[in-house]
C-alpha cells in the first residue's frame, strides 16, 4: 500500500494547524483505592482523527467513558471549542454532539436498517399519536448512505442479517447522522476480516475529512490505528507519554518509542 | 454481501419451489410472514372438523370456539408486547378474571356501572403498573414478579369473596331488571351480552396493537428495547419507562376483555385461576410465532394461535373425543409450530439473501 492515508495529507490540510474542538485538562479519576487518570492533556482538532493506544488499564476506557458523559472527573476541565463543559449523562455529551459508538453491539438486530438509523430520532406524523413515517426514514437513509459511501444490499434489510463490517458501518453512520461532530469510537476493527477493516478505515477517514467530524479512536491493534489516525496518543499507568502525528513517524518508530518509555518507566518503579 | 452461506452445495431454497417473477415474489412474501404456520394448521384443522361432523359449522359450536379464542386471544394480544420485551407476564390472566370481579365489587357498593367499568381498568392498569416497577425498579426477574402477582390476586380475591360461587354481573341482567341496570340496553349488548361482541372486541384490540407494534414509534421503542437492551438504552430509549407502559397495557387490555367475558357469561366463579389462562395465551403467542427471548413478536400471529385452540377445543368436542385429548393436540401443534417456525425463519433469510 503506497497511499496510506497519512501520506496523502499535506502540510497545508494537516488537521494540527485547524480549530482545537476539544481539550481536555489535567483530568484525574480514581475508583476507590485505584487512582486511573493522573492527570490527562489531551487535545483534539476538527476533523483529526486521533487514536488512544495503551494496555489494558492504561486508563483509555476511562477517558473515553469521561468524554462520553458517562461518569463525571474527579478534577480536571474539559473544553468544547474554548468553552468550559460538565456532562451529566450521555444524553447531555449527545447534545453537545458527542456520539459514541459501542464495537457493533449498538444496533437493534430485528430492526431493518433504516429503522436503526432513526433510533430514538424516528420521523413520525399524526402528531401525538407518533405514526412512523417510513417512506421518508427509507428516502434519507438512502441518500445518507450514499452521502458516506456505505454500502448495504437494502435499507430494508434487518440489521442482523448483516456482516460484522456493515454493522459497524451502520453504527458509525447513525452516530454521525444525528450532526455529532466528535465520535468516540471503542475498538471499531475489532474480530474484523481485512476486508471489513478497510470498510470501516475509508468510512471513518471519509467523514473525518469531507464532513469534518473529529473521532478519538481506541484500539489495541497498533496497526490499525497507525492507518486509520492523523495522531497517536499512547497511555501508560494513567498518562498521556507519546504524542505523534502518524506523518512525522513511522509504525516502526513509534513502536520503537513505546518500548523505551515503557522500560524507563519499568526502571523508575524498580528503583522507587 | 459475505453473509455466510450454510454449504455452496446447498439446493437453492430447495426443490419445488416456483421459479420467475411473480410466483417468486409471492413465495417470498409468503414465507417471510411469520403467521403462515398457525394459518396453516387453523385451516387444516378446520377442514377436517368440517368434513368429519357436519354440525362443526353450526353457528353453536363455531360460538363454542369463538367463546374459547376470544379470553386467550385477548390475554395473548397483551402478551405479545411483554413477550416482544423478553419479558412475560403471567399474572394476565388473573387480571382477566379480577378486573370484572372488582367492577362487581364497585357495582354492589352503589357505584353506577359505568363508573364501576372505568375504575376497574385503572386498578388492571395499577396492577400492570405495580408489575412493571417491580421488574424495572426491584430488578425482580419478570417471570417471579409476576407470579407472585397472579397468587396475591388470586388470594385477594378468594378472601375478599370468602370464595363464594358465581355472582350475577350487571350488564347480564335481563331487560326487565334495567331500572336496575340503566345501560343494559345497546350498551350491553356491545359491552358482552351479544354472543359475538367478544371476539369482535378482541379482533378489533389484535389490529390496534399489530398497528401500533409495526407502524408508531413506540412500537420501534418496545421491539427495540426486547431486541437489544443495552443498545436501546445507549441510542437514548427510555427502556425502564418502555417496559412498564407494556406491562401496563397487557393488563389493560386482559382487564378489559374480561369484563366483556364476564357480562358474557353473566356470572364469574372467584375459584377459577387466572394461570389457566394465561398459559392457554402463551401458548397462543407461541403458536402463532412469537419467541420468547424478545425482539420479535406478531399479534396477528398470537390471535389466530388463539382461534386454533378454539377451534381445537370446540372441533374436538364436536366430534365426540374427550377433552382429555385436547392437551396432547395442543402440545403437539406447539412443537409442529415451533419447529415449523424455525424452518422458515431459516428458508427466509435464506431467500433474502440469494
Amino acid at each position: 500500500m503506497s497511499e496510506t492515508p497519512g501520506a496523502t495529507v499535506s502540510l497545508e490540510e494537516s488537521p494540527t494547524s485547524s480549530e482545537v474542538v476539544l481539550e481536555v485538562k489535567d483530568v484525574t479519576k480514581s475508583f476507590g483505592p485505584l487512582s486511573v487518570l493522573r492527570g490527562i492533556d489531551l487535545s483534539l482538532h476538527a476533523g483529526e482523527v486521533l487514536g488512544l493506544v495503551g494496555d489494558n488499564g492504561a486508563g483509555k476506557s476511562t477517558l473515553v467513558k469521561i468524554l462520553s458523559g458517562l461518569f463525571p472527573p474527579d478534577s480536571g476541565r474539559l473544553l468544547l471549542k474554548g468553552r468550559e463543559v460538565r456532562f451529566h449523562s450521555v444524553e447531555d455529551a449527545s447534545a453537545h454532539g458527542i456520539e459514541t459508538v459501542y464495537q457493533d453491539l449498538a444496533l437493534i438486530p430485528q430492526l431493518p436498517v433504516f429503522s436503526n438509523l432513526f433510533l430514538n430520532h424516528e420521523i413520525t406524523k399524526g402528531g401525538p399519536l407518533r405514526l412512523l413515517n417510513k417512506r421518508k426514514m427509507r428516502e434519507l437513509a438512502r441518500g445518507y448512505l450514499d452521502d458516506i459511501n456505505v454500502y448495504v444490499p437494502n435499507v430494508n434489510t434487518e440489521a442482523g442479517q448483516l456482516s460484522g463490517g456493515q454493522r459497524q458501518a451502520i453504527a458509525v453512520a447513525r452516530a454521525t447522522r444525528a450532526n455529532a461532530s466528535i465520535l468516540l469510537l471503542d475498538e471499531p476493527l475489532a474480530a474484523m476480516g481485512a476486508r471489513e477493516s478497510r470498510l470501516i478505515i475509508d468510512l471513518v477517514r471519509n467523514l473525518a475529512k469531507s464532513r469534518n467530524v473529529s473521532m478519538i479512536i481506541i484500539d489495541h491493534n497498533f496497526a490499525h490505528l497507525f492507518e486509520l489516525c492523523d495522531r497517536v496518543n499512547v497511555m501508560q499507568g494513567g498518562r498521556i507519554t507519546i504524542d505523534q502525528l502518524t506523518k512525522d513517524t513511522s509504525l516502526e518508530e513509534l513502536t520503537e518509542l513505546m518500548v523505551s518509555s515503557y522500560r524507563s518507566q519499568l526502571q523508575q518503579a524498580l528503583e522507587s | 454481501m459475505a453473509y455466510p452461506v450454510t454449504s455452496p452445495a446447498e439446493p437453492k431454497a430447495s426443490a419445488g419451489l416456483p421459479s420467475g417473477g411473480l410466483s417468486r415474489y409471492l413465495w417470498r412474501a409468503f414465507v417471510a410472514q411469520r403467521e403462515v404456520t398457525p394459518v396453516i394448521i387453523t385451516v387444516a384443522l378446520f377442514i377436517f372438523f368440517s368434513v368429519d361432523s357436519s354440525n362443526f359449522l353450526t353457528s353453536l359450536s363455531l360460538n363454542a370456539a369463538a367463546g374459547f379464542a376470544g379470553p386467550v386471544g385477548a390475554i395473548a394480544v397483551g402478551e405479545v408486547l411483554v413477550l416482544v420485551l423478553g419479558e412475560i407476564d403471567l399474572s394476565a390472566g388473573q387480571v382477566f378474571l379480577t378486573t370484572p370481579w372488582v367492577m362487581y365489587w364497585l357495582w354492589q357498593l352503589g357505584v353506577p356501572v359505568g363508573w364501576a367499568i372505568i375504575a376497574s381498568l385503572l386498578v388492571a392498569c395499577g396492577i400492570g403498573m405495580i408489575n412493571g416497577l417491580i421488574i424495572v425498579k426491584l430488578n425482580v426477574p419478570s417471570f417471579v414478579a409476576t407470579l407472585a402477582t397472579n397468587f396475591i390476586l388470586f388470594g385477594i380475591v378468594l378472601i375478599e369473596s370468602n370464595d363464594t360461587e358465581a355472582t350475577p354481573i350487571p350488564g347480564s341482567l335481563p331487560p326487565q331488571t334495567s331500572s336496575v341496570v340503566p345501560h343494559v340496553g345497546f350498551f350491553g349488548q356491545v359491552i358482552g351480552v351479544w354472543e359475538w361482541s367478544e371476539i369482535l372486541w378482541v379482533i378489533a384490540l389484535a389490529l390496534i396493537i399489530h398497528y401500533v407494534l409495526r407502524q408508531t414509534r413506540f412500537g420501534v421503542r418496545v421491539i427495540s428495547t426486547g431486541g437489544n437492551l443495552l443498545g436501546a438504552a445507549e441510542a437514548g430509549v427510555p427502556v425502564q419507562r418502555v417496559k412498564i407502559m407494556c406491562f401496563v397495557l397487557c393488563s389493560f387490555l386482559s382487564g378489559a376483555v374480561g369484563i366483556v367475558d364476564a357480562v358474557k357469561y353473566g356470572s364469574m366463579d372467584p375459584g377459577n385461576a387466572g394461570i389457566n389462562y394465561i398459559l392457554y395465551a402463551v401458548g397462543a403467542c407461541v403458536i402463532g410465532g412469537t419467541a420468547l427471548t424478545g425482539g420479535r413478536g406478531t399479534v396477528i400471529g398470537a390471535f389466530i394461535g388463539a382461534v386454533l385452540i378454539g377451534v381445537l377445543e370446540a372441533g374436538l368436542t364436536i366430534i365426540g373425543i374427550s377433552t382429555n385429548d385436547f392437551y396432547v393436540y395442543i402440545g403437539l401443534i406447539m412443537v409442529v409450530a415451533m419447529t415449523m417456525n424455525g424452518w422458515l425463519d431459516r428458508l427466509a433469510a435464506r431467500t433474502r439473501t440469494s
